[in-house]
Protein backbone atom coordinates (compact mmCIF):
# COMPACT_ATOMS: atom_id res chain seq x y z
CA UNK A 1 0.00 0.00 0.00
CA UNK A 2 1.61 3.17 -1.13
CA UNK A 3 2.47 4.36 -4.60
CA UNK A 4 1.17 2.29 -7.47
CA UNK A 5 2.15 2.54 -11.11
CA UNK A 6 -1.06 2.85 -13.12
CA UNK A 7 0.75 3.22 -16.41
CA UNK A 8 4.49 2.76 -16.99
CA UNK A 9 6.72 5.52 -18.32
CA UNK A 10 9.60 5.13 -20.75
CA UNK A 11 12.33 4.86 -18.09
CA UNK A 12 11.47 5.59 -14.48
CA UNK A 13 13.81 4.21 -11.84
CA UNK A 14 14.57 4.46 -8.15
CA UNK A 15 17.86 6.30 -7.64
CA UNK A 16 19.77 8.00 -4.86
CA UNK A 17 23.04 9.94 -4.72
CA UNK A 18 24.99 6.88 -5.87
CA UNK A 19 26.66 3.64 -4.82
CA UNK A 20 30.26 4.25 -3.78
CA UNK A 21 33.06 1.99 -2.66
CA UNK A 22 32.64 -0.76 -5.25
CA UNK A 23 34.18 0.69 -8.39
CA UNK A 24 37.30 -1.45 -7.91
CA UNK A 25 35.00 -4.42 -8.58
CA UNK A 26 33.62 -2.86 -11.75
CA UNK A 27 30.39 -1.85 -10.00
CA UNK A 28 29.63 1.70 -11.08
CA UNK A 29 28.09 4.34 -8.80
CA UNK A 30 24.95 5.00 -10.88
CA UNK A 31 22.54 7.22 -8.97
CA UNK A 32 20.46 10.15 -10.17
CA UNK A 33 21.54 12.01 -13.28
CA UNK A 34 20.93 15.35 -11.55
CA UNK A 35 22.15 15.13 -7.96
CA UNK A 36 21.37 18.78 -7.24
CA UNK A 37 17.67 18.52 -8.11
CA UNK A 38 17.20 15.19 -6.35
CA UNK A 39 18.60 16.69 -3.14
CA UNK A 40 16.18 19.61 -3.39
CA UNK A 41 13.18 17.28 -3.77
CA UNK A 42 14.27 15.48 -0.61
CA UNK A 43 14.79 18.72 1.32
CA UNK A 44 11.32 19.94 0.44
CA UNK A 45 9.75 16.95 2.17
CA UNK A 46 12.19 16.97 5.09
CA UNK A 47 14.22 13.92 4.05
CA UNK A 48 17.91 13.30 4.25
CA UNK A 49 19.36 14.46 0.91
CA UNK A 50 20.64 10.95 0.22
CA UNK A 51 17.17 9.39 0.41
CA UNK A 52 15.94 7.49 -2.66
CA UNK A 53 13.78 9.32 -5.20
CA UNK A 54 12.06 8.29 -8.41
CA UNK A 55 13.84 9.59 -11.49
CA UNK A 56 11.45 10.18 -14.37
CA UNK A 57 12.03 10.48 -18.11
CA UNK A 58 9.31 11.72 -20.45
CA UNK A 59 6.79 10.19 -21.11
CA UNK A 60 6.66 9.42 -17.40
CA UNK A 61 4.59 6.94 -15.41
CA UNK A 62 1.11 7.65 -14.08
CA UNK A 63 1.00 7.09 -10.31
CA UNK A 64 -1.83 6.41 -7.87
CA UNK A 65 -1.37 7.17 -4.19
CA UNK A 66 -2.75 4.32 -2.14
CA UNK A 67 -2.05 6.25 1.02
CA UNK A 68 -1.65 9.96 1.75
CA UNK A 69 1.84 11.43 1.42
CA UNK A 70 3.89 14.58 1.45
CA UNK A 71 5.71 14.76 -1.88
CA UNK A 72 7.84 17.16 -3.91
CA UNK A 73 8.81 17.32 -7.57
CA UNK A 74 12.06 18.78 -8.87
CA UNK A 75 14.36 18.73 -11.87
CA UNK A 76 12.69 18.84 -15.27
CA UNK A 77 9.27 20.44 -15.63
CA UNK A 78 7.01 17.73 -17.06
CA UNK A 79 3.84 19.73 -16.44
CA UNK A 80 2.53 17.60 -13.58
CA UNK A 81 -1.05 17.31 -12.42
CA UNK A 82 -2.92 15.68 -9.57
CA UNK A 83 -6.37 14.50 -10.50
CA UNK A 84 -6.13 16.72 -13.57
CA UNK A 85 -5.19 19.92 -11.72
CA UNK A 86 -1.79 21.34 -12.47
CA UNK A 87 0.74 21.30 -9.61
CA UNK A 88 4.06 23.14 -9.52
CA UNK A 89 7.56 21.74 -9.12
CA UNK A 90 9.72 22.72 -6.15
CA UNK A 91 6.84 22.97 -3.65
CA UNK A 92 5.96 20.43 -0.99
CA UNK A 93 2.56 18.96 -1.84
CA UNK A 94 0.25 17.06 0.50
CA UNK A 95 -1.50 14.37 -1.50
CA UNK A 96 -4.55 12.45 -0.34
CA UNK A 97 -5.28 8.78 -0.86
CA UNK A 98 -6.48 7.69 -4.32
CA UNK A 99 -5.04 10.77 -6.03
CA UNK A 100 -3.55 10.35 -9.50
CA UNK A 101 -0.23 12.00 -10.34
CA UNK A 102 0.61 12.33 -14.00
CA UNK A 103 2.84 14.28 -16.36
CA UNK A 104 1.68 15.94 -19.56
CA UNK A 105 4.58 17.32 -21.54
CA UNK A 106 8.32 17.78 -21.40
CA UNK A 107 8.16 21.53 -20.90
CA UNK A 108 11.72 21.98 -19.70
CA UNK A 109 14.62 19.69 -18.86
CA UNK A 110 15.12 15.97 -19.28
CA UNK A 111 14.78 14.32 -15.87
CA UNK A 112 12.26 14.99 -13.11
CA UNK A 113 12.33 13.66 -9.56
CA UNK A 114 9.68 12.64 -7.04
CA UNK A 115 10.56 12.57 -3.36
CA UNK A 116 8.17 11.25 -0.72
CA UNK A 117 8.46 12.11 2.95
CA UNK A 118 10.14 9.23 4.75
CA UNK A 119 11.47 7.71 1.54
CA UNK A 120 10.62 4.51 -0.27
CA UNK A 121 10.63 1.18 1.46
CA UNK A 122 12.92 -0.82 -0.77
CA UNK A 123 15.92 -3.02 0.04
CA UNK A 124 19.37 -1.46 0.04
CA UNK A 125 22.05 -3.12 -2.12
CA UNK A 126 25.73 -2.41 -1.45
CA UNK A 127 24.88 0.67 0.52
CA UNK A 128 22.60 2.32 -2.02
CA UNK A 129 19.02 2.32 -3.29
CA UNK A 130 20.07 3.14 -6.86
CA UNK A 131 18.88 0.91 -9.67
CA UNK A 132 21.76 -0.65 -11.60
CA UNK A 133 19.93 -1.67 -14.77
CA UNK A 134 22.88 -3.51 -16.30
CA UNK A 135 23.46 -5.62 -13.19
CA UNK A 136 19.67 -5.94 -12.65
CA UNK A 137 20.28 -5.02 -9.02
CA UNK A 138 19.36 -2.32 -6.55
CA UNK A 139 16.34 -0.03 -6.64
CA UNK A 140 12.96 -1.62 -7.29
CA UNK A 141 13.79 -5.23 -8.23
CA UNK A 142 16.79 -4.07 -10.22
CA UNK A 143 14.68 -2.69 -13.04
CA UNK A 144 12.68 0.25 -14.33
CA UNK A 145 9.17 0.70 -12.90
CA UNK A 146 6.35 -1.17 -14.62
CA UNK A 147 2.58 -1.08 -14.60
CA UNK A 148 1.09 -2.40 -11.34
CA UNK A 149 4.32 -2.07 -9.34
CA UNK A 150 3.63 -0.94 -5.80
CA UNK A 151 6.37 0.94 -4.02
CA UNK A 152 5.96 1.10 -0.28
CA UNK A 153 6.77 4.13 1.85
CA UNK A 154 8.96 3.95 4.90
CA UNK A 155 7.15 4.86 8.06
CA UNK A 156 6.26 8.48 7.75
CA UNK A 157 4.95 10.79 10.40
CA UNK A 158 3.33 13.23 8.01
CA UNK A 159 0.43 15.02 9.62
CA UNK A 160 -2.21 15.11 6.92
CA UNK A 161 -5.10 16.23 9.11
CA UNK A 162 -4.74 19.66 7.51
CA UNK A 163 -5.76 18.07 4.24
CA UNK A 164 -9.20 17.07 5.50
CA UNK A 165 -11.23 15.99 2.51
CA UNK A 166 -9.10 17.92 0.01
CA UNK A 167 -7.49 15.82 -2.69
CA UNK A 168 -4.21 17.68 -2.45
CA UNK A 169 -2.66 20.84 -1.10
CA UNK A 170 0.33 22.73 -2.49
CA UNK A 171 2.24 24.20 0.45
CA UNK A 172 2.93 27.89 -0.09
CA UNK A 173 6.73 27.99 -0.38
CA UNK A 174 9.02 27.25 -3.24
CA UNK A 175 12.64 26.14 -3.26
CA UNK A 176 14.83 28.74 -4.90
CA UNK A 177 16.22 26.88 -7.86
CA UNK A 178 17.70 29.80 -9.69
CA UNK A 179 21.16 28.43 -9.15
CA UNK A 180 20.62 25.96 -11.94
CA UNK A 181 17.76 27.69 -13.63
CA UNK A 182 20.03 29.52 -16.01
CA UNK A 183 19.12 28.85 -19.59
CA UNK A 184 22.76 28.86 -20.65
CA UNK A 185 24.16 25.94 -22.60
CA UNK A 186 27.66 26.66 -21.37
CA UNK A 187 29.42 23.71 -19.75
CA UNK A 188 32.76 24.15 -18.01
CA UNK A 189 35.40 21.49 -18.58
CA UNK A 190 38.84 20.64 -17.28
CA UNK A 191 41.48 19.19 -19.61
CA UNK A 192 41.77 15.41 -19.62
CA UNK A 193 45.01 13.49 -19.49
CA UNK A 194 44.90 12.61 -23.18
CA UNK A 195 43.83 16.03 -24.45
CA UNK A 196 47.41 16.56 -25.59
CA UNK A 197 46.79 13.96 -28.29
CA UNK A 198 44.48 16.35 -30.12
CA UNK A 199 45.90 18.41 -32.94
CA UNK A 200 46.13 22.13 -32.15
CA UNK A 201 43.25 22.80 -34.53
CA UNK A 202 41.07 20.18 -32.82
CA UNK A 203 41.86 21.63 -29.41
CA UNK A 204 40.55 24.97 -30.63
CA UNK A 205 37.47 23.29 -32.07
CA UNK A 206 36.41 21.95 -28.69
CA UNK A 207 35.86 25.49 -27.52
CA UNK A 208 35.15 27.15 -30.84
CA UNK A 209 32.20 25.10 -32.01
CA UNK A 210 28.97 24.06 -30.34
CA UNK A 211 28.24 20.32 -30.11
CA UNK A 212 24.80 18.83 -30.63
CA UNK A 213 23.55 16.24 -28.16
CA UNK A 214 22.50 13.35 -30.40
CA UNK A 215 19.60 11.01 -29.75
CA UNK A 216 22.16 8.29 -28.93
CA UNK A 217 22.21 9.75 -25.44
CA UNK A 218 21.03 8.06 -22.28
CA UNK A 219 21.92 7.51 -18.64
CA UNK A 220 25.24 5.95 -19.69
CA UNK A 221 26.46 8.82 -21.80
CA UNK A 222 25.65 11.67 -24.16
CA UNK A 223 27.02 11.27 -27.66
CA UNK A 224 27.82 14.63 -29.17
CA UNK A 225 28.02 15.62 -32.80
CA UNK A 226 30.38 18.24 -34.13
CA UNK A 227 33.12 18.57 -36.68
CA UNK A 228 35.30 15.47 -36.08
CA UNK A 229 38.36 16.01 -33.90
CA UNK A 230 41.74 14.69 -34.94
CA UNK A 231 44.64 13.32 -32.92
CA UNK A 232 48.36 13.31 -33.54
CA UNK A 233 48.77 9.71 -32.38
CA UNK A 234 46.86 6.45 -32.51
CA UNK A 235 48.71 5.00 -29.54
CA UNK A 236 46.38 2.75 -27.56
CA UNK A 237 45.09 4.02 -24.22
CA UNK A 238 45.40 1.21 -21.68
CA UNK A 239 42.13 0.94 -19.73
CA UNK A 240 42.01 3.35 -16.83
CA UNK A 241 39.44 5.07 -14.64
CA UNK A 242 36.69 7.26 -16.07
CA UNK A 243 33.94 9.11 -14.21
CA UNK A 244 30.71 11.06 -14.47
CA UNK A 245 31.50 13.93 -16.82
CA UNK A 246 34.52 12.34 -18.51
CA UNK A 247 34.60 13.40 -22.17
CA UNK A 248 36.02 10.63 -24.32
CA UNK A 249 37.10 10.83 -27.94
CA UNK A 250 35.62 8.00 -29.99
CA UNK A 251 37.49 6.48 -32.96
CA UNK A 252 35.28 8.42 -35.41
CA UNK A 253 36.44 11.76 -33.97
CA UNK A 254 33.20 12.44 -32.09
CA UNK A 255 32.86 12.98 -28.35
CA UNK A 256 30.89 11.12 -25.70
CA UNK A 257 30.29 12.58 -22.23
CA UNK A 258 29.90 9.83 -19.64
CA UNK A 259 26.88 10.20 -17.37
CA UNK A 260 25.49 8.45 -14.26
CA UNK A 261 25.56 4.87 -15.58
CA UNK A 262 29.10 5.16 -16.98
CA UNK A 263 31.53 2.24 -16.82
CA UNK A 264 34.23 2.38 -14.18
CA UNK A 265 37.10 2.21 -16.68
CA UNK A 266 37.58 2.98 -20.33
CA UNK A 267 40.12 2.82 -23.10
CA UNK A 268 39.26 5.85 -25.22
CA UNK A 269 41.28 9.06 -24.89
CA UNK A 270 39.91 11.24 -22.09
CA UNK A 271 40.12 14.69 -23.63
CA UNK A 272 38.21 16.53 -20.89
CA UNK A 273 36.05 16.29 -17.78
CA UNK A 274 32.89 18.30 -17.13
CA UNK A 275 33.20 20.03 -13.75
CA UNK A 276 31.01 18.52 -10.99
CA UNK A 277 29.05 21.73 -10.49
CA UNK A 278 27.80 21.47 -14.10
CA UNK A 279 26.80 17.78 -14.12
CA UNK A 280 23.23 18.67 -13.25
CA UNK A 281 22.97 21.34 -15.93
CA UNK A 282 24.19 18.88 -18.54
CA UNK A 283 21.91 16.10 -17.26
CA UNK A 284 18.89 18.32 -17.89
CA UNK A 285 19.78 18.90 -21.55
CA UNK A 286 17.94 16.97 -24.24
CA UNK A 287 18.83 15.40 -27.56
CA UNK A 288 18.98 18.08 -30.21
CA UNK A 289 20.19 20.77 -27.84
CA UNK A 290 23.61 22.39 -28.21
CA UNK A 291 26.45 22.36 -25.70
CA UNK A 292 29.23 24.92 -25.62
CA UNK A 293 32.35 23.99 -23.71
CA UNK A 294 34.40 26.53 -21.79
CA UNK A 295 37.77 25.87 -20.26
CA UNK A 296 37.82 26.07 -16.47
CA UNK A 297 40.59 25.38 -13.98
CA UNK A 298 40.78 23.28 -10.85
CA UNK A 299 40.20 26.23 -8.56
CA UNK A 300 37.08 27.46 -10.40
CA UNK A 301 35.68 23.93 -10.47
CA UNK A 302 36.14 23.49 -6.73
CA UNK A 303 34.78 26.93 -5.88
CA UNK A 304 31.67 26.45 -8.00
CA UNK A 305 30.95 23.15 -6.30
CA UNK A 306 31.39 24.72 -2.87
CA UNK A 307 29.03 27.56 -3.80
CA UNK A 308 26.47 25.05 -5.03
CA UNK A 309 26.77 23.17 -1.77
CA UNK A 310 26.38 26.35 0.29
CA UNK A 311 23.22 27.15 -1.64
CA UNK A 312 21.89 23.65 -0.92
CA UNK A 313 22.66 23.96 2.80
CA UNK A 314 20.81 27.28 3.04
CA UNK A 315 17.91 25.75 1.20
CA UNK A 316 17.86 22.77 3.50
CA UNK A 317 17.75 24.99 6.59
CA UNK A 318 14.92 27.02 5.10
CA UNK A 319 12.97 23.90 4.14
CA UNK A 320 13.34 22.38 7.59
CA UNK A 321 12.20 25.60 9.24
CA UNK A 322 9.18 26.05 6.94
CA UNK A 323 8.02 22.47 7.42
CA UNK A 324 8.32 22.74 11.19
CA UNK A 325 6.42 26.02 11.26
CA UNK A 326 3.70 24.72 9.00
CA UNK A 327 3.02 21.52 10.86
CA UNK A 328 3.18 23.31 14.21
CA UNK A 329 0.24 25.43 13.14
CA UNK A 330 -1.79 22.49 11.97
CA UNK B 1 60.07 -5.30 -1.84
CA UNK B 2 58.66 -3.37 -4.69
CA UNK B 3 60.85 -1.53 -7.06
CA UNK B 4 60.83 2.00 -5.63
CA UNK B 5 62.11 3.43 -8.88
CA UNK B 6 58.99 2.93 -11.00
CA UNK B 7 58.45 6.45 -12.30
CA UNK B 8 54.98 7.89 -12.02
CA UNK B 9 52.92 10.92 -12.96
CA UNK B 10 50.03 12.37 -11.00
CA UNK B 11 47.15 14.08 -12.77
CA UNK B 12 43.54 15.04 -12.01
CA UNK B 13 40.49 13.21 -13.37
CA UNK B 14 38.15 16.18 -13.41
CA UNK B 15 37.69 17.99 -10.09
CA UNK B 16 37.10 15.09 -7.72
CA UNK B 17 39.62 12.39 -8.51
CA UNK B 18 43.35 12.02 -8.85
CA UNK B 19 45.32 9.42 -10.79
CA UNK B 20 48.79 8.02 -10.20
CA UNK B 21 49.96 6.75 -13.55
CA UNK B 22 52.92 4.37 -13.72
CA UNK B 23 53.02 4.35 -17.55
CA UNK B 24 50.43 3.57 -20.20
CA UNK B 25 51.28 -0.12 -20.36
CA UNK B 26 50.30 -3.70 -19.56
CA UNK B 27 53.15 -4.98 -17.42
CA UNK B 28 53.06 -7.38 -14.51
CA UNK B 29 55.51 -5.60 -12.22
CA UNK B 30 53.83 -2.24 -12.80
CA UNK B 31 50.43 -3.78 -12.06
CA UNK B 32 51.90 -5.25 -8.86
CA UNK B 33 52.88 -1.75 -7.80
CA UNK B 34 49.34 -0.49 -8.55
CA UNK B 35 47.76 -3.22 -6.42
CA UNK B 36 50.30 -2.77 -3.63
CA UNK B 37 49.53 0.97 -3.53
CA UNK B 38 45.79 0.21 -3.60
CA UNK B 39 46.27 -2.05 -0.56
CA UNK B 40 48.48 0.50 1.18
CA UNK B 41 45.85 3.23 0.77
CA UNK B 42 43.05 0.92 1.86
CA UNK B 43 44.86 0.29 5.11
CA UNK B 44 45.89 3.89 5.61
CA UNK B 45 43.46 5.98 3.56
CA UNK B 46 44.11 9.51 2.43
CA UNK B 47 41.90 12.09 4.15
CA UNK B 48 38.62 12.52 2.29
CA UNK B 49 39.02 9.31 0.31
CA UNK B 50 35.78 8.03 -1.20
CA UNK B 51 37.04 5.09 -3.22
CA UNK B 52 39.80 3.88 -5.52
CA UNK B 53 39.95 2.30 -8.96
CA UNK B 54 43.08 0.26 -9.63
CA UNK B 55 43.65 -0.33 -13.36
CA UNK B 56 46.46 -1.93 -15.42
CA UNK B 57 49.03 0.73 -14.75
CA UNK B 58 47.21 3.44 -12.82
CA UNK B 59 45.44 3.99 -9.54
CA UNK B 60 42.63 6.54 -9.37
CA UNK B 61 41.40 7.95 -6.09
CA UNK B 62 38.05 9.68 -5.68
CA UNK B 63 37.93 12.23 -2.89
CA UNK B 64 35.32 14.37 -1.20
CA UNK B 65 36.00 17.99 -2.21
CA UNK B 66 33.41 19.39 0.17
CA UNK B 67 34.81 17.63 3.23
CA UNK B 68 38.41 18.45 2.32
CA UNK B 69 37.77 22.09 1.52
CA UNK B 70 36.74 22.64 5.12
CA UNK B 71 39.88 20.96 6.34
CA UNK B 72 42.54 22.76 4.33
CA UNK B 73 43.49 26.38 4.01
CA UNK B 74 42.20 28.41 1.15
CA UNK B 75 45.45 29.16 -0.58
CA UNK B 76 45.60 25.82 -2.29
CA UNK B 77 43.18 23.67 -4.27
CA UNK B 78 41.92 20.37 -2.88
CA UNK B 79 43.63 18.71 -5.82
CA UNK B 80 47.05 20.20 -5.00
CA UNK B 81 46.64 19.37 -1.34
CA UNK B 82 45.62 15.76 -2.10
CA UNK B 83 48.51 15.45 -4.54
CA UNK B 84 50.98 16.39 -1.80
CA UNK B 85 49.42 13.89 0.60
CA UNK B 86 49.66 11.23 -2.05
CA UNK B 87 53.29 11.99 -2.82
CA UNK B 88 54.09 11.51 0.86
CA UNK B 89 52.41 8.10 0.80
CA UNK B 90 54.29 7.14 -2.34
CA UNK B 91 57.61 7.80 -0.61
CA UNK B 92 56.82 4.96 1.76
CA UNK B 93 57.83 1.53 0.50
CA UNK B 94 55.12 -1.09 0.29
CA UNK B 95 55.23 -4.81 0.83
CA UNK B 96 54.20 -7.11 -1.92
CA UNK B 97 51.70 -9.87 -1.24
CA UNK B 98 49.89 -8.12 1.57
CA UNK B 99 47.07 -10.47 0.64
CA UNK B 100 47.76 -14.07 -0.17
CA UNK B 101 47.70 -14.69 -3.91
CA UNK B 102 44.62 -16.79 -4.55
CA UNK B 103 44.42 -19.16 -7.52
CA UNK B 104 40.91 -19.67 -8.85
CA UNK B 105 40.24 -22.61 -11.19
CA UNK B 106 37.50 -21.84 -13.67
CA UNK B 107 35.69 -24.51 -15.72
CA UNK B 108 35.11 -23.59 -19.37
CA UNK B 109 33.17 -25.44 -22.03
CA UNK B 110 34.84 -24.76 -25.37
CA UNK B 111 32.10 -26.63 -27.26
CA UNK B 112 30.99 -25.17 -30.60
CA UNK B 113 27.76 -23.54 -29.46
CA UNK B 114 29.55 -21.69 -26.66
CA UNK B 115 32.55 -20.63 -28.73
CA UNK B 116 31.36 -18.69 -31.79
CA UNK B 117 34.83 -17.32 -32.60
CA UNK B 118 37.13 -20.26 -31.83
CA UNK B 119 37.17 -21.73 -35.37
CA UNK B 120 38.16 -18.42 -36.89
CA UNK B 121 40.84 -17.87 -34.27
CA UNK B 122 42.29 -21.32 -34.93
CA UNK B 123 42.25 -20.74 -38.69
CA UNK B 124 43.77 -17.28 -38.33
CA UNK B 125 46.58 -18.63 -36.12
CA UNK B 126 47.05 -21.76 -38.23
CA UNK B 127 46.47 -24.19 -35.37
CA UNK B 128 43.70 -26.63 -34.45
CA UNK B 129 40.79 -25.82 -32.13
CA UNK B 130 42.17 -28.41 -29.68
CA UNK B 131 45.47 -26.58 -29.63
CA UNK B 132 43.68 -23.30 -28.88
CA UNK B 133 42.02 -24.98 -25.89
CA UNK B 134 45.29 -26.62 -24.83
CA UNK B 135 47.12 -23.28 -24.94
CA UNK B 136 44.34 -21.33 -23.22
CA UNK B 137 44.09 -23.83 -20.34
CA UNK B 138 47.81 -24.39 -19.80
CA UNK B 139 48.68 -20.88 -18.59
CA UNK B 140 48.00 -19.21 -15.28
CA UNK B 141 46.58 -15.73 -15.76
CA UNK B 142 46.81 -12.76 -13.50
CA UNK B 143 43.75 -10.60 -12.82
CA UNK B 144 45.17 -7.17 -13.62
CA UNK B 145 42.03 -5.16 -12.97
CA UNK B 146 38.24 -5.12 -12.95
CA UNK B 147 36.20 -2.76 -15.04
CA UNK B 148 33.82 -2.40 -17.98
CA UNK B 149 31.04 -4.43 -16.28
CA UNK B 150 30.44 -5.45 -12.65
CA UNK B 151 32.94 -8.24 -12.01
CA UNK B 152 34.61 -8.16 -15.43
CA UNK B 153 38.21 -9.27 -14.83
CA UNK B 154 40.92 -8.25 -17.28
CA UNK B 155 43.45 -11.10 -17.26
CA UNK B 156 46.75 -11.74 -18.98
CA UNK B 157 48.87 -12.48 -20.63
CA UNK B 158 47.67 -14.79 -23.35
CA UNK B 159 50.22 -16.90 -25.27
CA UNK B 160 51.13 -15.21 -28.54
CA UNK B 161 49.98 -18.33 -30.40
CA UNK B 162 46.34 -17.43 -29.60
CA UNK B 163 46.34 -13.63 -29.41
CA UNK B 164 43.82 -11.96 -31.67
CA UNK B 165 42.55 -8.36 -31.91
CA UNK B 166 39.06 -7.51 -30.73
CA UNK B 167 36.25 -7.31 -33.28
CA UNK B 168 35.77 -4.00 -35.06
CA UNK B 169 32.08 -3.89 -34.08
CA UNK B 170 30.72 -5.01 -30.70
CA UNK B 171 28.28 -7.94 -30.77
CA UNK B 172 25.91 -9.32 -28.20
CA UNK B 173 27.74 -11.60 -25.81
CA UNK B 174 26.10 -13.95 -23.30
CA UNK B 175 26.91 -14.09 -19.58
CA UNK B 176 29.78 -16.46 -18.78
CA UNK B 177 31.40 -16.07 -22.20
CA UNK B 178 35.19 -16.36 -22.14
CA UNK B 179 36.98 -14.17 -24.63
CA UNK B 180 40.32 -12.99 -25.93
CA UNK B 181 41.29 -9.46 -26.96
CA UNK B 182 44.91 -8.99 -27.89
CA UNK B 183 47.03 -10.35 -25.04
CA UNK B 184 44.08 -10.21 -22.63
CA UNK B 185 41.55 -12.85 -21.68
CA UNK B 186 38.35 -12.22 -19.76
CA UNK B 187 34.91 -13.48 -18.83
CA UNK B 188 31.66 -11.57 -19.40
CA UNK B 189 29.84 -11.60 -16.03
CA UNK B 190 26.64 -10.35 -17.67
CA UNK B 191 25.11 -10.40 -21.11
CA UNK B 192 26.42 -7.31 -22.86
CA UNK B 193 27.53 -5.96 -26.19
CA UNK B 194 31.26 -6.60 -26.47
CA UNK B 195 34.10 -6.93 -28.94
CA UNK B 196 36.16 -9.78 -27.49
CA UNK B 197 36.56 -13.00 -29.52
CA UNK B 198 34.52 -15.64 -27.71
CA UNK B 199 36.15 -19.08 -27.32
CA UNK B 200 34.06 -20.72 -24.58
CA UNK B 201 31.70 -20.29 -21.67
CA UNK B 202 31.88 -20.94 -17.94
CA UNK B 203 28.92 -22.12 -15.84
CA UNK B 204 30.30 -20.10 -12.89
CA UNK B 205 28.68 -16.84 -11.95
CA UNK B 206 31.35 -14.16 -12.04
CA UNK B 207 28.82 -11.71 -10.66
CA UNK B 208 25.89 -12.67 -8.47
CA UNK B 209 23.81 -10.11 -6.63
CA UNK B 210 22.62 -12.79 -4.20
CA UNK B 211 26.13 -13.29 -2.83
CA UNK B 212 27.37 -11.09 -0.03
CA UNK B 213 30.49 -10.55 -2.13
CA UNK B 214 28.88 -10.30 -5.55
CA UNK B 215 32.14 -10.39 -7.49
CA UNK B 216 34.12 -13.65 -7.85
CA UNK B 217 37.54 -12.36 -8.95
CA UNK B 218 39.61 -9.52 -7.60
CA UNK B 219 42.62 -7.68 -8.94
CA UNK B 220 45.86 -9.43 -8.03
CA UNK B 221 44.36 -12.93 -8.00
CA UNK B 222 45.30 -15.72 -10.40
CA UNK B 223 43.12 -17.81 -12.67
CA UNK B 224 43.52 -21.11 -14.45
CA UNK B 225 40.93 -22.40 -16.90
CA UNK B 226 40.09 -26.07 -17.30
CA UNK B 227 38.07 -27.64 -20.08
CA UNK B 228 34.71 -29.28 -19.37
CA UNK B 229 32.29 -31.09 -21.67
CA UNK B 230 28.86 -29.83 -22.66
CA UNK B 231 27.33 -32.40 -20.30
CA UNK B 232 29.43 -31.19 -17.43
CA UNK B 233 28.54 -27.59 -18.28
CA UNK B 234 24.84 -28.33 -18.23
CA UNK B 235 25.01 -30.28 -14.97
CA UNK B 236 27.38 -27.92 -13.26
Amino acid sequence: MSLKIFKAGILDTIQDQGRYGHQHLGINPGGVMDKFSAQIANMLVGNDVKEAVIELHFPASVFIFQQPALIALSGADFSASINGEKIPSLHPVLVNKNSVLQFHRAAKGARAFIAVKGGFNIPIWLGSFSTNLKAAAGGFMGRALRKDDEIGFKKSSTNISYLGTKEFLVLPWKADHKWENSSTNEIFILPGNECCRLTDKSKEKIFGQPFTITNQSDRMGFRLKGEPLLTTTNEEVISSAVGFGTVQLLPDGQLIVLMADHQTTGGYPRVAHVISAHHSRLAQMKAGEMVRFRLANQQMAEELLIKQQQHLLQLQNACTFKLQEFFKRV
Amino acid sequence: MNNPSIPYRIFPIGDSAITIDFGNTINESINKEVIARFNQLQEKPLPGLIEMIPAYSSLTIYYDILALKKKINNTTTVFEWTKEQLEEKLKMPVQENIIEERLVRIPVCYDGEFSPDIQELAAEKNISVDEVIEIHTSATYKVYMLGFLPGFAYMGEVDEKITIPRKPQPQNVLAGSVGIAGKQTGIYPLASPGGWQIIGRTPLKLFDTDREEPVLLKAGEFVQFFSISKDEFENF
